[in-house]
């Protein structure tokens, strides 16, 4: 296969690619470097000159830093953890054998087709509205008092529709992951006498190994840059201001480039920290 | 497995998995149905379920109210558009990728994906001011470009993933056979690797479909699809229900009915080669 | 016309030398069989041919042409891959015609060579079927059939029957022979059974950890193989290796003695020795025998079908003294 000929058309027909990308990382990259040294408002005065580490001393002192890269960890963390536990269970239950099979993994799948913007408002407005919403009408048939669920609750309310969006992804991936698992494996180990539970623990668990991997990889990166469902639900209040949502509304909302690259900086090194420890795992896992 | 499953297990299994998918499609249903609802319907207290007066009301409210199928048409060019520039340009980097692997493939791979891990807010602002420069805010063709470039490490790696499945064999028979590298890509790799092409375009044309980010930050009236559509239902205006819950239907209905369609060949694509 | 040289061709993968650099020349015509254990390098010596690897140093000329950096598809040169490689999506047809279409060739040549070939390769019926829908044997056949039209200088194989049941086998290297016999052009043909490369070859290569052990006509192997390994290589059963006082009264280290050049008898011979399990094939007997003067090892001896031996019977074996091999303490042959 790799003659010195093919070594080099390789390289010119992987070209295009690896350009685009460095480009599309670099360019904006080096403009956003430039910005964050500068007091740049657009609106009011434009370029008012270089003031050094300035931004990035106050976008890191300012009291909703801290909070913002809290908020995001949380966001993604509480959806791994939710869509990839209820993902192996709803797996498993789709796996035993059933009647419509076919049917319910297309009722399983349907939330992953719908765009962020529809989902964050249907939950918004007729589930967790506290007057008209569903949730508060069943809340009311219990004789509880509705839940003022994007104020009172906003973060878990969050959580909740990101992982119902998600939750199918994980889900049919690990579907996957169980229906190629060998079941001779499993009546081997059922001759053996391991128990339901065992068998799980010792056979199914690390088979899925590395489709939680390729879940948790995935879902990460589209995680970390979620915007649509909070800009649609919140608006970022009520302590769901991710990073970056924050720095969103630094550059729009508040006209200050210059903080708001400063921000970005920021939201680079943390995706880069994420991103290096998912490498390294996924590396690991993958043989890519 | 070649055993007789107790009945009554899979009746449980069945009552149970039937259950928890209804319950996930519930707000989709929900949805769906509240659109058919008169405003007053909609908000009723109790909610009611099926037996209300069926209307199209809200179909005709929201069509007037905004030119849906422009909308539309812009979802499925930028979406479309996107989608294909980006196989164009990934074919030939998985190719080389898959069959002339060499030390450096995995880090290329693994780097390209990591591009996708930047803040897209880290950079909107730098975009913005390129687009301006360029006259591509609010065009079809600077989203096109944008979405085709965010969604390009995922084509790349999953068509690595199904080249890979190719055996080099046959890409060397064609070699032997006279094919230069060119017809080598269009007559043997590409029609082998149709079902993963095919796949490969699916999960990215929802993906885009889907993107909510740049769509609504880089477009203003011309350009906007349906992300942007959907969007202006979030100022309070968005009471309504019922007209809400229509073009929430409306925005959602021609990618979910192609991923319904094509849910088989999605799922292989999404698991990226981890899964056999 | 296909007649290949190659002039101290080495081959590397990185800092691992797989071929060291050899000569060897494949006349116009020959039928030259590369056979040797797994892992040897055959099919990289092949593919150093075809042009699918670079080579690390030395030449190879096709007809007396520099070759070394000429890409595979304009040496003239057809390979039939182990696992066929046929285009999944095309038609038999369409497999066939491919090498042309990329050749230019007119859609009416086309057609009379796809059928010639078909004919020739009994494909007529199947020429609209897709690759998925044949049996193992056909498949092979188009494979030939897509090299053939290409009226190449030679043909490469690499172990082309070794996906095929038994039965099949021997029916495919008949066909090929007599492809041979019909078209004369060059073969090259790889394959780690002996049986194969002593039924069809002109001329065997024999390669161990890519060294050429020897090159000769599948006769000459058998009769004057010129080191232990060949010795051991060719010829089925194995040939018997028999060490110390009796090989030193030859003033050798190591005597060789084929299966089918021992006479045995129940009565009286040169060896003792005791029967350990007899393999009745019906024409042939092969019985495995412990001997004290090849204690390690049992040898074998091939009998006639009729004769009857059981377990743990007390045999004589008399080698037949014309056709012991001698081998010095470097394992070459000593004449
Ligand atoms: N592309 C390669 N990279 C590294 N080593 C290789 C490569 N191809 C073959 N080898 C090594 O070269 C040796 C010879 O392989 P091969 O020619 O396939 O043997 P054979 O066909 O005789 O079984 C083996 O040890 C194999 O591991
Ligand atoms: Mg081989």
């Amino acid at each position: 296969m790799a003659t010195q000929h093919s070594r080099s058309s390789a390289r010119l027909m992987m070209a295009p690619a690896v350009v685009l990308l460095l480009g599309w990382m670099l360019v904006p990259l080096t403009m956003t470097l430039y910005f964050s040294f500068k007091k740049y408002l657009p609106l009011r005065g434009g370029d008012l000159g270089w003031v050094g580490f300035d931004n990035y001393a106050r976008f890191l002192t300012s009291s909703a830093f801290w909070p913002s890269v809290q908020t995001t960890l949380v966001i993604v963390g509480g959806v791994l953890a939710i869509t990839v536990v209820l993902g192996i269970f709803l797996a498993i239950l789709l796996n035993q054998p059933m009647w419509g099979q076919g049917m319910v993994r297309i009722l399983v799948i349907a939330p992953f087709f719908v765009m962020p913007t529809v989902s964050a408002l249907v939950w918004k407005n007729m589930f967790m509205d506290p007057n008209y919403g569903l949730l508060a009408h069943l809340w009311k048939l219990f004789g509880a008092t509705p839940v003022e669920w994007l104020s009172q609750a906003s973060l878990p309310s969050i959580i909740m529709i990101v992982s119902w969006q998600w939750l199918p992804f994980a889900t049919l991936i690990l579907l996957t992951a169980i229906q190629s698992l060998d079941s001779e494996q499993l009546e081997a180990a059922e001759m053996d006498g391991a128990l339901a539970h065992k068998r799980f623990a010792y056979i199914t668990l690390p088979h899925l190994g590395r489709a939680i991997t390729v879940v948790i990889l995935i879902q990460t990166i589209f995680l970390l840059s979620i915007f649509a469902e909070i800009f649609v639900t919140t608006g970022g209040a009520f302590g769901t201001k991710t990073l970056s949502y924050l720095i969103f509304q630094r550059v729009l909302e508040s006209q200050n480039v210059g903080l708001g690259s400063a921000g970005g900086v920021y939201a680079i090194i943390l995706a880069n920290i994420v991103a290096y420890f998912l490498v390294r795992i996924v590396g690991k896992n993958l043989d890519a | 497995m070649a055993r007789s499953i107790a009945p009554r297990r899979k009746a449980i299994n069945t009552l149970l998995a039937w259950s928890v998918g209804f319950l996930i499609f519930f707000p989709i249903l929900w949805t769906i149905l509240t659109s058919f609802k008169t405003e007053a319907a909609a908000i009723a207290n109790p909610p009611v379920f099926i037996g209300f007066d069926w209307t199209l009301e809200n179909y005709q409210a929201v069509m007037e109210r905004s030119n849906y199928s422009r909308f539309l048409w812009n979802s499925i060019v930028i979406a479309g558009g996107s989608t294909v520039l980006g196989i164009l340009i990934a074919i030939p980097a998985a190719w080389s990728m898959a069959f002339v692997p060499s030390k450096r493939t995995k880090d290329i791979l693994l780097w390209m994906l990591s591009t996708k891990m930047l803040p897209a807010v880290g950079v909107l602002y730098p975009i913005y001011l390129l687009f301006i420069k360029f006259g591509m805010l609010d065009t079809k063709i600077g989203l096109m470009i944008v979405l085709m470039l965010i969604n390009l490490p995922i084509i790349v790696w999953m068509l690595y993933t199904y080249f890979k499945e190719i055996p080099g064999e046959i890409l060397e028979a064609a070699r032997m056979d006279g094919a230069t590298l060119r017809e080598e890509v269009i007559y043997i790799l590409t029609p082998m690797a149709i079902p993963g092409i095919a796949s490969t375009l699916l999960l990215n044309v929802i993906l885009a479909w889907n993107e909510a980010f740049w769509t609504l930050n880089l477009t203003a009236a011309k350009a906007a699809p349906l992300t942007a559509f959907i969007a202006s239902y979030s100022s309070p205006e968005g009471l309504f229900y019922a007209k809400l819950s229509a073009a929430s239907t409306m925005a959602i209905a021609p990618i979910l009915i192609l991923g319904w369609f094509s849910q088989k060949q999605l799922v292989s694509g999404l698991t990226f080669g981890a899964v056999k | 016309m296909g007649r290949i040289t190659l002039d101290k061709v080495s081959k590397s993968f990185g800092d691992v030398e797989v071929i060291p650099p050899l000569d060897l020349t494949i006349e116009d015509g020959e039928f030259t069989v590369f056979v040797g254990p797994s892992g040897c390098g055959k099919s990289t010596l092949l593919r150093l041919i075809a042009g699918l690897e670079d080579i690390t140093s030395g030449q190879i000329r096709i007809d007396g042409a520099d070759a070394t950096n000429v890409p595979p598809a304009k040496r003239g040169l057809a390979m039939v891959f182990q696992s066929y490689a046929l285009y999944p999506h095309m038609t038999v047809r369409k497999n066939i015609a491919f090498p042309m279409k990329m050749a230019g060739i007119d859609q009416a040549e086309q057609d009379r060579r796809i059928d010639a070939a078909a004919k020739a390769l009994n494909l007529t019926d199947y020429l609209d079927r897709r690759p998925g829908q044949l049996s193992g044997g056909q498949r092979q056949r188009v494979a030939i059939g897509r090299a053939i039209v290409r009226e190449p200088a030679a043909f490469l194989f690499d172990e082309p029957l070794s996906n095929l049941d038994a039965a099949l086998r021997v029916g495919m290297r008949l066909e090929i022979s007599e492809l041979h016999e019909r078209l004369k052009t060059t073969m090259i043909y790889v394959t780690h059974d002996q049986v194969e490369a002593m039924t069809m070859a002109d001329k065997i290569v024999v390669l161990q950890a890519g060294v050429i052990e020897q090159v000769g006509s599948p006769l000459d192997l058998y009769e004057r193989p010129c080191n232990k390994f060949v010795a051991g290589f060719i010829g089925s059963p194995k040939m018997n290796f028999i060490e110390g006082e009796e090989a030193a009264e030859l003033g050798a280290t190591t005597i060789g003695i084929r299966p089918e050049h021992i006479s045995i008898s129940t009565t009286e011979g040169q060896w003792k020795g005791t029967v350990g399990v007899a393999e009745h094939l019906g024409s042939d007997t092969f019985l495995y025998i412990h001997s004290d003067v090849s204690p390690s090892e049992t040898m074998t001896v091939r009998v006639d079908g009729e004769f009857s031996a059981r377990h743990g019977d007390t045999v004589y074996l008399t080698p037949r003294a014309e056709r012991i091999h001698k081998f010095g303490a470097d394992g070459l042959r000593i004449e």
